[in-house]
């Protein structure tokens, strides 16, 4: 069982929230000329990294925000959370 | 090579068993090789096989960081079948049934392959017509799949839970007959062995640190037992892809992430085909042992830890009581983990790359085990011809720039749910 701190809520079980991906993926701006080649990596493309993975959880099953967590995809250990408007790093 | 025969079998008996071949060897890298296969699991040995076999090319070194079969290919739930409504997947694993049947018999070794059919549950209407859809597609592919009724589910599975007041009844159910399983380490075994008597290296306890690359080609790779000058690589590394394609510059369209399996107490014979739930992810079959073999979700975040959590397994699980209520009386005897390449669209990468000499396998998702003989039949013409075999000219890495992707199940790119 992950333990994720909510920056809101505190210490739950990850029963309480849902996985978002990697959360340093950027969608393109609005109402800008964008390339295929941006799709594509906005889209499709993935470090995937074996390491520190900053990614984003959505507490669905508590205070229905989307927030940030520095994980380690190798051993699950959580180094921090952050909220979602927070910069990290 | 020694032949294996009920004769050899005999005549070894009556020896005390001492007149046994390593059923391979284990060898010093040598410097130069002309095909590096990376990856010792059942693509990469299916690969150098039949680099060896069909294009005669021998000079091959298969390396792997663990030991063979100790990776995906010794973690899968040995379910076999060619189910699928696509073109482009339902040929490709359709030579892999051909490949398959006649393994055993091929590789001189007791693959156990059990043709005893893949049973998809439909709990409604909607899903009755979809799977009458995607067995039309299969049939015109020349697979063969049967529509089945409630009463015909019955008296295949009596197990099922039938009764009327269950949360996702049991309306009918797609079956392939061919389809089945087979020993999976049996898999890894045979493609080494034919591989090793044919001339390739398999060199385990060996990791890749790195690749030489000069001018766009690929001229060796470094590893933990020294630096090998080679022309043509394949990549084979499932669930390690991404740490691969970091070392070369390179971001895919996959993510890795674990999926557990498990195992029950062994019981007498109660289930004869491989079930799928369809109202969930579940599925299960009876090894010979007697162990009802269960998996079925993700556990739904980006890891390269081959060990689970509880709370998937438990969600997993919940969906096979519903299924076989008689589930519930077991004791669980093993559970674990490995790790899957999960592409954006639910279907494989075989292909060329930017890098001339380099080749890609990966994007397996849940199914690599089925694939196993046609990714290696496959990955092998890629290599040897170094252009794409028809089989796996769908599978392309640019295809997800192009807008070509082959969706079989219309999920998107979350892959942590597909």
């Amino acid at each position: 069982m992950l333990y994720i701190k909510c920056p809101h809520c505190g210490l739950r079980s990850q029963n309480e929230f849902a996985y978002g991906g990697d959360a340093s993926v950027k969608r393109p701006e609005l109402n800008k000329e964008i390339s295929d080649q941006e799709w594509d990596e906005f889209v499709y493309l993935r470090k995937s990294p074996r390491g520190k993975h900053l990614e984003l959880w959505h507490h669905v099953s508590g205070c229905r925000q989307w927030i940030k967590v520095l994980r380690d995809t190798s051993t699950h250990e959580i180094f921090n959370t952050y909220k979602s408007e927070e910069k990290v790093g | 090579m020694q032949k294996y025969s009920f004769l050899s079998l005999i005549k070894n008996a009556i020896s005390g068993h001492k007149g046994w071949e390593v059923a391979w060897k284990d060898p010093t890298p040598k410097k130069e090789y002309d095909v590096v296969i990376i990856g010792g699991g059942g693509h990469g040995l299916a690969t150098a096989y039949y680099l060896a076999k069909e294009h005669k090319i021998t000079n091959i070194a298969v390396i792997e960081k663990g030991w063979i079969g100790g990776g995906n290919v010794g973690r899968n739930t040995t379910i076999i079948r060619s189910n699928y409504m696509h073109d482009e997947n339902g040929l490709f694993y359709e030579k892999g049934m051909d490949l398959w049947r006649s393994m055993s018999q091929d590789l001189n070794f007791n693959i156990m392959f059990s043709p005893r059919g893949i049973i998809n549950l439909a709990h409604s209407d909607a899903q009755m017509n979809a799977y009458a859809r995607r067995g039309n597609s299969m049939r015109l592919n020349g697979i063969d799949a049967v529509l089945l009724d409630r009463e015909e589910v019955k008296k295949k599975v009596p197990v099922l839970d039938f009764s009327d007041n269950v949360r996702f009844p049991i309306f009918g159910a797609l079956m392939q007959p061919s389809a089945g399983t087979a020993r999976h380490d049996a898999v890894a075994w045979g493609y080494a062995r034919q591989a090793d008597s044919m001339g390739v290296d398999i060199i385990q306890h060996c990791e890749v640190t790195g690749f030489d690359i000069s001018k766009g080609k690929i001229q060796g790779i470094k590893t933990s037992r020294g630096d090998i000058k080679t022309k043509k690589v394949g990549l084979c590394v499932a669930g390690s892809t991404s740490i691969l394609a970091e070392m070369l510059n390179m971001t895919l369209p996959i993510e890795t992430h674990l999926l557990q399996a498990c195992v029950s107490e062994p019981i007498k014979p109660i289930l004869d085909h491989v079930v799928t739930f369809g109202a969930g992810h579940f599925y299960c079959s009876q090894s010979d042992k007697g162990e009802m073999v269960m998996g079925g979700d993700l556990d739904g975040y980006n890891s390269y830890a081959q060990r689970g959590n509880l709370p998937t397994l438990q969600h997993v699980l919940t969906e096979g009581i519903a299924m076989f209520p008689f589930l519930s009386k077991l004791n669980m005897l093993r559970t674990w983990g490995g790790i899957m390449d999960m592409s954006m669209d639910g279907s494989p990468i075989i292909d060329k790359t930017h890098i001339a000499g380099l080749y890609l396998n990966c994007g397996w998702c849940y199914g690599g085990f089925k694939a196993t003989p046609a990714s290696g039949f496959t990955f092998a013409h890629t290599i040897a011809q170094d252009r794409v075999h028809e089989l796996n000219s769908g599978f392309r890495l640019d295809r997800f720039s192009s807008g070509h992707l082959i969706d079989e199940k219309g999920l998107g790119t979350k892959t942590w749910i597909s």
